[in-house]
């Protein structure tokens, strides 16, 4: 088995840049979660040059909508939803400072010029494992679009939470590169 | 005339819909299983068994398999010799439904489609009914994610394309899903009838029990040839790459037009979730 690297966030360039494609990761610390009904307000806030409900810099966001939490629990089930849909609103957001991105899927080209440019890293997690993901959550606290429900943005402290590097600094995707690897 | 309640009805559904997010079917679970033995990629194997180990979590902390707890779809066969007594049966799938997603703590992911405003009980359920001789009431809930459900297709081929023509439509539809689809997926497929009906077809072809192949000779041959495809593409579980993309290929077809080939296809993840009752 191959030892999982400790990331503590928030994340800064050189905690990124030592980061490959299939390296497995455990996740310390602070994560936003927000999908595609929050990227969409907070792309408008960037473009009118307004205050973000919470500092992007070193950050990681993770992309889900959890389910209700069952009392005595800290959150419901917690995997993660397909990341292509925020493909067109990451860009703002890498160059706004974000460093890290949690879902599943592969991302658009436009993406990876924007990471490799700002230095941000992809990493995918096990879509449809949220019952287990969520044992990795502590605390989740709504802090801002309460009305969007499962879509709001949530700020996560989590323990040791599973993920790979599926798409680098330099380019290097698990995407293309671990399914050539397979391919017959 | 059978009559059953109608409150008995909507108890049902309620606990269709939370058991069906909590509970995997045993044959998925076998199929997971063996599929880890067979797989070559670290991280395909490290995946499955994130996978089995979050099926047993979820079954024992009664926490849904997945946070897409779904668009509630619900299968109706109705015995001609049955009623249901104190209640309009669509309301009251509708109501099972949205007890069902309020007390087993699910998330409500239905929204208007162009203001996005969710309508906070995950209702409408998508119904399909189905009358059948007999008295008896059989419900099949089968709550259908999105990432899965957005990679679905439909094409019209030409006759003329035959089962080489469908086959590459389906291949074609799966590498491009890739990973957002949550491999290792059950490919759904729906030959002929009318546009509409190919399209239930295909989902109907996901109720069928993982692996079980199709009653007709030929659709078997061709159901296993097309998992081999789709596992040779290498997509792999969350499409890091390995052997295990899909889990089963299952076919339905319809009589069609002799103009038509409309070929459908349903992709279930691996949260392949559904569950049934006979009342």
């Amino acid at each position: 088995m191959i030892r999982a690297i400790m990331l503590s966030t928030p994340l800064s360039d050189q905690d990124v840049e030592k980061l490959r494609m299939g390296d497995r990761v455990l996740f310390d610390g602070v994560v936003y979660t927000a999908r595609d009904a929050a990227h969409r307000r907070l792309v408008d806030l960037i473009k009118e040059g307004k205050e973000l409900p919470f500092d992007l810099s070193g950050q990681v966001i993770y992309y889900v909508g959890p389910s209700p939490a069952r009392p005595g629990h800290v959150i419901g089930s917690a995997g993660p939803t397909s990341s292509y849909r925020m493909d067109p609103s990451s860009p703002y957001l890498i160059a706004k400072g974000l460093k890290g991105m949690v879902g599943k899927g592969p991302r658009s080209q436009g993406v990876v010029d924007a990471m490799m440019k700002y230095k941000c890293v992809y990493f995918a997690t096990v879509g449809g494992a949220g019952a287990l993901l969520a044992k990795a959550i502590k605390k989740s606290e709504v802090i801002a679009y309460e009305d969007l429900g499962p879509e709001a943005i949530r700020r996560l402290e989590v323990e040791d939470f599973p993920a790979i590097v599926a798409q680098d600094v330099y380019g290097g995707n698990l995407y293309v590169e671990g399914v050539k690897r397979y391919a017959r | 005339m059978r009559e059953i309640e109608a409150n008995t009805v909507i108890e049902k559904v309620k606990d269709l819909c939370i058991d069906a997010n909590c509970e995997v079917p045993e044959c998925l679970l076998s199929a997971l299983r063996v599929a880890r033995e067979r797989e070559d990629s670290p991280s395909g194997k490290a995946v499955l068994g994130i996978i089995l180990r979050n099926a047993e979590i979820a079954r024992e902390e009664r926490v849904p398999i997945c946070q897409d707890t779904g668009i509630a779809v619900v299968f109706v066969e109705m015995g001609e010799d049955v009623r249901v007594k104190g209640g309009n049966l669509k309301k009251v799938i509708n109501e099972g439904v949205r007890r069902g997603y309020k007390e087993g703590y699910l998330r409500n992911s239905m929204c208007d489609p162009f203001t996005r405003e969710n309508t906070g009980d995950n209702t409408p359920a998508v119904i399909h009914f189905d009358l059948v001789p007999g008295d008896k009431l059989k419900l099949i809930v089968v709550p259908k994610g999105g990432g899965a459900e957005n990679m679905s297709g439909v094409t019209r081929l030409r006759p003329s394309d035959g089962v080489e023509g469908f086959k590459d439509f389906v291949v074609t539809r799966v590498r491009e899903s890739s990973g957002n689809a949550c491999p290792p997926i059950i490919v759904g497929v729906g030959i002929g009838g009318t546009f509409e009906q190919t399209a239930l077809l295909a989902k109907k072809a996901l109720l069928r029990p993982v692996g079980k192949p199709s009653t007709h000779p030929e659709l078997a041959k061709i159901e296993k040839e097309l998992l081999k495809d789709i596992n040779d593409l290498g997509i792999g579980p969350m499409g890091l790459g390995g052997r295990t993309t899909a889990l089963a290929v299952h076919i339905e077809t319809f009589p069609c037009h002799i103009a038509s080939l409309l070929v459908a296809i349903n992709i279930n993840c691996h949260a392949h979730r559904h569950k049934e009752a006979i009342l």
